[in-house]
Parts: structure tokens; C-alpha cells; sequence
């Protein structure tokens, strides 16, 4: 060896592979404006299309009368349900085993509801259109309070389910109820209420929200008469689910359908289920022979596609008088809106809600969710979280706060003292999910460590004196959040959608110059997988992760794979990344023996190639073994060296976190100040640092925007009353607190490189974090829950509600 | 959120402008900054057949000190209003009030005039003219003529501004040297209009307040001057009870509706302690 010999550590660094904080690949083309979105494709003769939406929550639709907009210049037609009907279109079904109106039939059931599509040769056009159609509506009364749905003379919202006593998840015991779902022992529960010493009982609500990604919802869709082919360029985070609802509902060849999300300008699971805009485009394309483009804007985007939450959980805790839990029972009356038109997988209408045990050792323990129409939007996707997690781990971190509240205890102490023990691990949680791993007493001590705890108590001790005599206005709270997710879905076992079971897959393909090209079922929405799926293959395979180019999709060239969403992508395909890199190494080891004529077992592998063992100078590198595949592989051998991987995940992947805010607030005009915002994650092993910061900071950001303000809020008429940035609540940078993020390692067991998803942790952890510092501060004034969101207003109004100004 | 059809005109001068605007009556719109037009046209709230951009016009922008009154043309943006010495020395309130509205790119388009013009309840400047005791000169086809910014306001949206009428420039008289001011403004976040906001202009001596006036947004449809608050603290050295006193007589022309922002109630009572705010802060720069 000379001095230009690279060093291990040159060798391991060159790769970039996992661990390494490289730069993300994908932001040289979005940083400099290059990247390519759906409002990019332009196609030669395209049409446009838009929406007359309905200015009612609840109302008969009269009759539609199109001929004034057909004479605006460049308008070519209007596509009502009447039109769909024709092509057995004007449902379609929802991914909750739930009908949703493609275009109003016969009646309206939600404000801004798809009334027709006017196309036209242009955007302009299509809105001078829209507002051309006349729509006669009578006026029904409209149900938007969720506990009144089932009343006994509430309005009936879904005549097209009239005399259906039973839904996609059992019996229905009411006209406007959707399922009941049941998980956990409901006689042990109630049992351990009955000899508890201490319980406490909230409703604690999760108020509707929207992800409102930067880019909005959009598609083109082209159909080629003369092939019969259909090809969509969509804002899809699951671009083969969408391939095959298409083919089922279209009743078209799944082979003659092309689907191609391109570049995703975020999609927090706006982007998972499947909207009217889209079939609208692709019937306007299979008429008119022309491509068709759909573009959301954000009103339409706020108001029509997909919310998030709604979900108001009635929650008990039984306990000991020293504060160990021993039962838990949730009841949620879970709002829909006019359809169910839930993302979550088939089995599970309640998502995986049923990890509301969260990070304790609870006995026993029962959940029953509700499902009810009323009318507002439908969606209920999981806004940047796994599948209700986000409602779960609010409603268990809310309600153990309330309980070291009942018990005078630290809600710091009441969680550590709770926690499930490293050595329960794999644990069987009372309602039915076995955790893979997890060390949280560590997370929580190095948490409270950071941040000084002890003196933080102590300082807040001294400010509500300070309120009491009356020298101060400010009050401070002190947020404890320990969460523990479920993502990765899923296990065949447990999970599919519309019947798919929820793998995903990689292929990877190498080059003869030693590069190559990875490509997943998965699609990155600003996740940075052009980044980290490189970072996998290079230290599996020893190629830099330079030299692997990361390609999703396109359904055409890609795996089947069932999308990202529910920080499913590293869990599920990172693992198949992984094992299909892992296949890519053994061919490259029998190469390798052959080249450097010895047995296989007598190689070993060295970073960036394979060693003969006890001779070192013997090495053949991954580059070399490459080329090699080409051209002189083993007698007998086929040439080429690619691999793919469909993984079916043995287990969910259980990420946690301990989460600490510190907030002050000014009584008299509500104004909040974040002081302090740390943030533990433990996503077991870390595959770019960066990018989990990155990730980190995000999800916070909507966490923090989420419990202060951020709402889709309706009045009693059923008006949308935050339908634009103005309203609903989308932070700055200069509202944004400073984030301080940490981390500990604790890899999943049964995950091929231990690694866990993150992208939803922090807004998951967050938004608990930030309510109990809310509710923290105001607690020693005598309140026990206050409801999100915590904007001015509402801090002001609790503390008029706590008599703060009837003293003063 | 696709605007109506429209013609689009960019007259030279402001002759050009008012002719336009005239002939073309009732459907025309003239169009400075486009902050409050253009979303209402993409909502078509707002379905003007003709817009009249002024960008072109000669003379509609600057600021220039004329005797003891500033003059700003109704085309200086927010940000040429930040960037000018003459208004940090001479009016620094509306220096801090400009920092206050929406963000730069906003503040590089929008325009003081088409700020003040619109009779938009949610602008800071209507209601900082007021306390300035601003004069608006408008030119139209019957002449020039002027307006206070007291007379200006009629409600929302609706102004002084006859049809034809262009509002070419402000002036302003150069409050005392050693005045005290402060604009104090709630909003939710950054680009949002003020939940409550008050500005007040004072004068000190002895350290009582001998002169002041105080204005309110986004309380009411209008642009409001407080009066009889502003009377409530003459004299006085803005003792506590004061401060109480004047903040019910502002509270008591409040008139804000409920919104998102919040309730009645609250966008008076967080109205009351804007002025309570303002009147301490300026009264601590008065000298």
C-alpha cells in the first residue's frame, strides 16, 4: 500500500451510504425552479377542465341548465352526473368501502361539492364557463354537528343508502351512522373501573384540519383512441393503487393504463385517495379525444379534498392512588362528512387508532369508534401520520396529562412511571399490536436531562405566584408529550387496500461501469428518496450512492408498490431496498470467487468489494464485479446483475419520542411565545441524519400550526369559514418556534436494517406537546382540558372562562 | 380563482388616467399595487371590464418635504416608504406602521395610495392618515380637489372618491418635533390584517400629554379616530386609571364584526389594550 491508497474511512465516506448526512439529489433541480410538476405537462391541444361547486351544505339539485356557459368562446362541454351515468361513473367507490358522487346526483351533501365540469380550451374559458352554468337548488337543513347525526330527527344525508342496514364495516344504527368498531375486553375494562381507585374521564377533541401541501391536488389525463390507452400524469402518492382503482372502476385493461406522478409538492396524505377532479378528466379526455388538465386551487383544496381528524374522543383512565394505570377506555364519534372516504387500509375503519395505549403498560383496555355523516367535505386521511395515530397519541398524552392532574403528580414522574419496560419488548398491548422495540425511560430521562426540567417546574412555580400577586400578566406552560407510532403498513396479515396487500418493492439494475438504477413502488413527496434509497443500496452494495439513480413513479418502469404515506416508505420498501440489494451482493459474490478463483465461502466483504479471507491484496470491487457480470460471469451463470424485492413486512415498525414545550401566555390578548421546543425520536436506526432533521423540523411545524390554530371550521349553515391562507392557519417562518431535535437508537428487530420512518413522528408527538403546554399553563387557575386549537382568541377566552378578568 | 375578462390600459399621465377612468365609468378600476384588486378579481368579488394601471404614470410616486408637510406620491410602495429618510426623521410612526404590513414582497408592490384609497377596513394606513390629520388630493375630470383623511372614509369600500376620481398623492403635516408615537398591532400572523390595532400621536410636556390623537383598524367598517379617548388623556400623565378611561371611550366606537380572528368581545377587548399599549409606548418616546 502506498500513500494513495484510500484509507477505510475514505472508502466508507466515498460511498455516502447510510448514516451520512449527504445533500439531497432531488433539491439541484427544485432549488433552481427545474422540477417537474403536474401544471408542467403541456400537451399539444390540451383542454382544461374545472368545477361549479355547490354554494350549499345540503340541498336538492333542482335542475342543471348548461346553455349560457356552452356559448362562452372556448367552452366545449359540461360533464354533469348525467352525462357520467352514461358510463356508469357518476359514483365511484372510496377506499373505505364507502360510494362517493363523482358530480352531484340528485342532491348536494357538502359546501363546494362537485356540481359539473365544464371543459374548455383553456383555464380562463372553463372558469368563464362555470360561472355561465345555472344550478336551480332547494335548500335542505344541514346536519354539521357530528352528536347530532344521530339523533332521532336529524336530516337523512344519504338517501342512496336508504334501508342498508349494514355498511362495509357491519350494521349501521342509524340513518347518518357509517360503522361501529369495537377492539380490546370490554367486561375486563369495565371491571378495572369498577375497583379503580382514581379515574378520570375528558372528551377530548381533535378538531378537522386539512395537509394543505404547497402544490394542490391536479392531473392530466390523455386517452389515445387508436391505442386505447389511458395515461395520467397525477399528484399521486400511490400511483399503482391508482393504476388499479382505474382499471376496476374503468373497466379498462390495466396494462393499456400508464400513471405517472411526477415531481410531488408535498402531499402529507392529501395526495393518497382518489377525487372527482380525476375521473372528470379522464371521461372529458375519452370524450373529446383530447388531453385534459385538472388544477386544484387552494379554496377548492381546503374545502373539498381530503380534511384531516375530526374525531372527538371520550376518554377514561382507571388508576392506582400511586398513579399506575390499570384500564383505558376510548368512545370516539369519529365525523366523515358526506362520504366515507377514509385513507386507511380496508380492515381498519378507524386507521390504527387502536394504539391508544401509546407508551404505557396498560392491563386491559376497550375502544369504540363511532363513524357518522354529516354535512361537511369527506376525507379523514392521515395528515402526515400513520392512520389515526396522530388522534391517538393526542387523546392518550391529553388524558394522562388529566390524570397527574387528578393525582398531583409530575406528568414527567405519572408517564415514566408507566412506561412500558425495555425487557416487555416484543410487547402484546391490550388492544391487539405487538411493538417491535423501544427503551423510553432512556428517551424521557435524557429528554428531561436537556431541557433542565426540574428547574423548569421550578421557574414556572415562581411565575404563577408572581401571576397571583398580580406583578405579572404571563403564565407558563410546560408541554410533556411521549408518543409511540405504528407505521409501516403493513403485513399482509393485517393490512391491504381494495384488497392489495400493502408490500413494496424494489428493482435494481447495474450497469456494466459499476452504476446503476434503483426503482421503487414508492413516491417521494419531498421525503428526499432520490437521497436515502441511494444511501441504502451504496452501503449494502459498496457502489457511492452517486452513482445510484433513484426512479419512482412511473408505473410503467416501476415495481408495483403501494405508494408512501404512513411513513410506510422506509419501513416496507426500504426494507425491500435492502433485500434486493442483498441478492445483488450474492450474485456479485459468486462472481467475485470465480474471478479471483476461490470458493465463495472463502470470500468476505470489505466495504466496497469482496476480500479473500487472510489475503487481503486478493479483492475484487463491486465496480469491477459489475462489469464482470457483462461479460465474464461463471460457466453456467446468466449475465447481468439485477435484482427485485417485494417485501411483505413481518411486523409494523413502532418509532417513539419524547417531546418537551415550553410556552408563555399573555392572558390578556391570548398572544402565545414558544420558549422552548425539544424533540427526542428514536426512528431505530438513522439513514440520513440531515433528512430526518429536515423531517423532523416539518412535521413540527405542522404540529405547532395544528394545535394553535390551524382548522377547517364550518358554521352552523355548513359555510366553510376558513377556506383560504388568511384563515386557516399555515405559519411563517417568522411564527415558527426554533426547533431543538435529539435523538436515541433503538433499531426494530425484525426490520433488515433496523430502521423504523420518522416523517410523521414530530407531527404526531408535536401537537400534544404544544396543547399540554396550553393546558399546563392554565391548569393551576383550575381547568382540567381546554380544546384545541390554541389560537388568541381561545387562550383569551379560557382565561376569561378561569375568571382571570373578573379578579383583575 | 381564474379573474372575468378584462381590458387592460397603462395611461402616461394622470390626465390619460382620469379621462380613462371617466369615459370608461363605472366598469373601470384603476389599479396601483393589485393587493386588494386582484384577489377579488380572482374570486371575482370584484369583475372590473377595465383595469387602468397606473404604474406608468408620471409623477404619482416619490416623497418629497414641502414646508412642514410631507407630500408621498399615491404610487410610492410600501417599501420606498421604508427606504426614505425624510419619513424616518420627520414621520418615523409611518415608518413603523409599513414594517407592519404583510411581508416585502408584499411591501415592493403595494402602494401607499391604493392602501389608503380603497376604503379597505383591514389596512393599517387609513386609519394612521387620521391620526396624522393626512390630507388625500384627488384629480379627477372636474379638477383637482382635496380631502381629509377624516372625511374620507364612508364605509367599507366606500369612499369620498367620486366616479373618475384618482387619489394622486398625500400629505401630511410634520407632527412636533419630540412627539411620542407608537402603532401597536394584534394579528394572528405575518400578512394578516391587524385583529385590533391602534396608533396614537402624542405631544408631552412636563410629562403630561398636552396634544394627542388616536386611531383605530380594523375595529369598525371604517378607519376610526378616537376622539374622545384622545380627550381622556389630555392633560393627564397617563396615570392607570386614565389608561382604563381611555381605553373604554375607544371600546365604546368599536365596532368590529366576529371572525376567524375572533369573537366581538374579544377583538374589542384586545382593542382596548392596543390603545392602552400605544398611549404607554409613545408616551415613553415623547420627549
Amino acid at each position: 500500500m502506498n500513500d494513495m491508497t484510500p484509507t477505510r474511512e475514505q472508502r466508507t465516506a466515498a460511498l455516502e451510504g447510510m448514516g451520512c448526512k449527504r445533500k439531497r439529489v432531488e433539491d439541484i433541480r427544485f432549488t433552481q425552479g427545474k422540477g417537474n410538476y403536474v401544471d408542467d405537462v403541456k400537451l399539444p391541444g390540451m383542454l382544461h377542465g374545472d368545477f361549479v361547486r355547490s354554494p350549499h351544505a345540503h340541498a336538492r339539485v333542482k335542475s342543471i341548465d348548461d346553455t349560457e356557459a356552452l356559448k362562452v368562446p372556448g367552452v366545449l362541454a359540461v360533464i354533469t352526473a348525467e352525462t357520467l351515468k352514461t358510463v356508469n361513473l357518476a359514483w365511484m367507490p372510496t377506499l373505505a368501502g364507502d360510494v362517493q358522487m363523482v358530480l352531484a346526483d340528485g342532491k348536494v351533501l357538502f359546501q363546494n361539492q362537485e356540481v359539473a365540469f365544464v371543459v374548455a380550451t383553456d383555464r380562463y374559458a372553463a372558469d368563464d364557463g362555470i360561472n355561465k352554468v345555472k344550478v336551480e337548488y332547494e335548500a335542505l337543513p344541514p346536519l354539521i354537528d357530528p352528536f347530532k347525526a344521530m339523533d332521532k330527527d336529524a336530516p337523512v344525508l344519504r338517501e342512496d343508502l336508504a334501508g342498508k342496514i349494514a355498511g362495509a364495516h357491519g350494521p349501521r344504527k342509524h340513518h347518518n351512522h357509517i360503522f361501529e368498531w369495537t377492539v380490546g375486553d370490554k367486561d375486563l375494562t369495565d371491571a378495572a373501573f369498577k375497583k379503580a381507585e382514581v379515574t378520570i374521564k375528558e372528551m377530548i377533541s381533535y378538531h378537522r384540519t386539512h395537509p394543505s401541501p404547497l402544490e394542490t391536488c391536479q392531473c392530466v389525463c390523455s386517452f389515445d383512441k387508436i391505442k386505447g390507452e389511458l395515461t395520467i400524469w397525477g399528484t399521486f402518492q400511490a400511483p399503482h393503487v391508482i393504476r388499479t382503482v382505474v382499471a376496476l372502476i374503468a373497466k379498462l385493461p390495466e396494462q393499456k393504463i400508464h400513471v405517472i406522478a411526477p415531481d410531488i409538492g408535498g402531499g402529507f396524505g392529501n395526495k393518497v385517495g382518489a377525487y372527482p377532479g380525476y375521473i372528470c378528466a379522464a371521461v372529458a379526455s375519452i370524450v373529446t379525444g383530447k388531453p385534459v388538465k385538472w388544477v386544484e386551487d387552494r379554496i377548492e383544496n381546503l374545502t373539498a379534498t381530503s380534511f384531516a381528524r375530526d374525531y372527538h374522543m371520550t376518554t377514561e383512565i382507571a388508576a392506582t392512588k400511586e398513579g399506575k394505570v390499570t384500564g383505558l377506555r376510548v368512545h370516539v364519534l369519529a365525523d366523515h362528512g358526506a362520504f366515507d372516504a377514509c385513507a386507511d387500509p380496508s380492515k381498519w375503519p378507524a386507521g390504527f387508532f387502536n394504539i391508544v395505549t401509546g407508551s404505557y403498560d396498560f392491563p386491559t383496555a376497550h375502544l369504540a369508534v363511532d363513524g357518522v355523516y354529516t354535512n361537511k367535505a369527506p376525507g379523514g386521511v392521515a395528515y402526515r401520520c400513520s392512520f389515526r395515530v396522530t388522534e391517538a397519541a393526542y387523546c392518550i398524552e391529553r388524558a394522562m396529562d388529566i390524570l397527574a392532574q387528578k393525582l398531583g403528580m409530575d406528568p414527567a414522574e405519572l408517564r415514566l412511571k408507566n412506561f412500558i419496560k425495555p425487557e416487555q419488548f416484543p410487547y402484546h398491548s391490550a388492544l391487539g399490536w405487538e411493538y417491535d422495540s423501544g427503551d423510553y425511560g432512556t428517551a424521557m430521562r435524557k429528554a428531561m436531562e436537556t431541557v433542565k426540567y426540574a428547574e423548569l417546574r421550578k421557574e414556572q412555580q415562581q411565575m404563577r405566584a408572581a401571576f397571583k400577586r398580580g406583578e405579572t400578566r404571563e403564565i407558563m406552560g410546560i408541554g410533556v408529550s411521549f408518543f409511540t407510532e405504528i407505521v409501516g403498513a403493513g403485513p399482509s396479515k393485517n393490512c391491504d387496500i381494495l384488497g392489495i396487500a400493502m408490500f413494496d418493492s424494489c428493482e435494481i439494475r447495474m450497469h456494466p461501469t459499476g452504476a446503476g438504477i434503483a426503482r421503487m413502488g414508492t413516491k417521494s413527496q419531498g421525503q428526499g428518496h432520490e437521497t436515502t434509497w441511494a444511501q441504502i443500496i451504496a452501503t449494502e452494495i459498496g457502489i457511492p450512492a452517486d452513482n445510484i439513480m433513484v426512479e419512482e413513479g412511473n408505473t410503467d418502469t416501476a415495481p408495483y408498490g403501494l405508494g408512501t404515506y404512513g411513513s410506510r416508505s422506509t419501513p416496507v420498501a426500504g426494507a425491500a431496498i435492502a433485500m434486493a440489494a442483498r441478492k445483488i451482493k450474492a450474485k456479485a459474490q459468486m462472481i467475485a470467487a470465480y474471478k479471483l478463483e476461490v470458493h465463495e465461502d472463502d470470500l468476505e466483504w470489505d466495504i466496497d468489494g469482496f476480500r479473500v479471507k487472510g489475503l487481503p491484496e486478493k479483492f475484487m470491487s463491486m465496480k469491477d464485479i459489475c462489469w464482470a457480470a457483462y461479460n465474464s460471469v461463471p460457466p453456467g451463470m446468466e449475465p447481468g446483475l439485477e435484482a427485485v424485492s417485494y417485501y411483505d413486512p413481518p411486523n409494523m415498525t413502532y418509532p417513539f419520542g419524547a417531546y418537551i414545550c415550553v410556552m408563555t401566555i399573555d392572558v390578556d390578548t391570548g398572544v402565545y411565545k414558544v420558549k422552548r421546543f425539544y424533540a427526542l425520536d428514536d426512528c431505530g436506526t438513522r439513514i440520513n441524519p440531515m433528512i430526518i432533521e429536515g423531517q423532523v423540523h416539518g412535521g413540527l411545524t405542522e404540529a405547532f400550526a395544528i394545535a394553535m390554530g390551524q382548522e377547517i371550521r364550518y358554521d352552523a349553515e355548513g359555510n366553510v369559514v376558513t377556506g383560504s391562507f388568511m384563515d386557516f392557519f399555515m405559519p411563517t417562518a417568522v411564527e415558527t418556534p426554533h426547533w431543538e431535535t435529539d435523538f436515541t437508537v433503538t433499531p426494530s428487530p425484525h426490520h433488515p436494517i433496523g430502521a423504523k420512518g420518522v416523517g410523521e413522528s414530530p407531527n404526531v408527538g408535536g401537537v400534544p406537546a404544544f396543547s399540554n403546554a396550553v393546558n399546563d399553563a392554565f391548569s393551576f387557575l383550575g381547568s382540567t382540558h381546554i380544546q384545541m386549537p390554541h389560537d388568541f382568541w381561545r387562550n383569551w377566552q379560557a382565561a376569561k372562562n378561569l375568571g382571570v378578568f373578573a379578579s383583575a | 380563482m381564474i379573474p372575468g375578462p378584462f381590458s387592460y390600459h397603462r395611461p402616461a399621465t394622470v390626465a390619460d388616467a382620469v379621462k380613462l377612468l371617466s369615459t370608461l365609468g363605472d366598469e373601470a378600476r384603476p389599479l396601483a399595487g393589485g393587493h386588494s384588486l386582484v384577489p377579488m378579481m380572482k374570486l371575482r368579488l370584484a369583475t372590473p371590464e377595465h383595469l387602468v394601471d397606473l404604474h406608468n404614470v408620471a409623477g404619482l410616486k416619490g416623497i418629497r418635504r414641502d414646508g412642514n408637510k410631507v407630500v408621498i406620491g399615491a404610487m410610492t410602495t410600501q417599501h420606498e416608504l421604508l427606504a426614505s429618510d425624510e419619513i424616518a426623521k420627520s414621520i418615523p410612526i409611518l415608518h413603523e406602521t409599513a414594517l407592519l404590513i404583510a411581508d416585502p414582497q408584499v411591501r415592493y408592490r403595494g402602494t401607499v395610495g391604493g392602501n389608503v384609497a380603497n376604503g379597505d377596513p383591514g389596512n393599517d394606513m387609513p386609519a394612521l392618515m387620521m391620526t396624522l390629520w393626512a390630507t388625500y388630493h384627488l384629480d379627477g375630470p372636474n379638477g383637482a380637489r382635496e380631502v381629509a383623511a377624516t372625511d374620507y372614509y364612508q364605509g367599507a369600500y366606500f369612499t369620498a372618491i367620486e366616479p373618475g376620481e384618482l387619489l394622486t398623492s398625500i400629505s401630511i403635516p410634520v407632527p412636533a418635533a419630540g412627539h411620542g408615537y407608537a402603532y401597536e398591532k394584534l394579528k394572528r400572523k405575518v400578512g394578516d390584517y391587524a385583529t385590533a390595532a391602534a396608533a396614537v400621536v402624542l405631544t408631552m410636556s412636563g410629562g403630561k400629554v398636552t396634544t394627542c390623537a388616536i386611531g383605530l383598524t380594523n375595529l369598525s367598517e371604517i378607519p376610526l379616530l378616537a376622539d374622545a379617548a384622545a380627550k381622556a388623556v389630555i392633560g393627564t400623565s397617563l396615570d392607570a386609571a386614565t389608561l382604563k378611561k381611555a381605553a373604554a371611550a375607544a371600546q365604546a366606537i368599536m365596532a368590529p364584526a366576529a371572525d376567524a380572528r375572533g369573537p366581538v368581545e374579544y377583538r374589542k377587548h384586545v382593542g382596548g389594550i392596543m390603545v392602552t399599549r400605544a398611549l404607554q409606548r409613545a408616551a415613553a418616546k415623547a420627549s
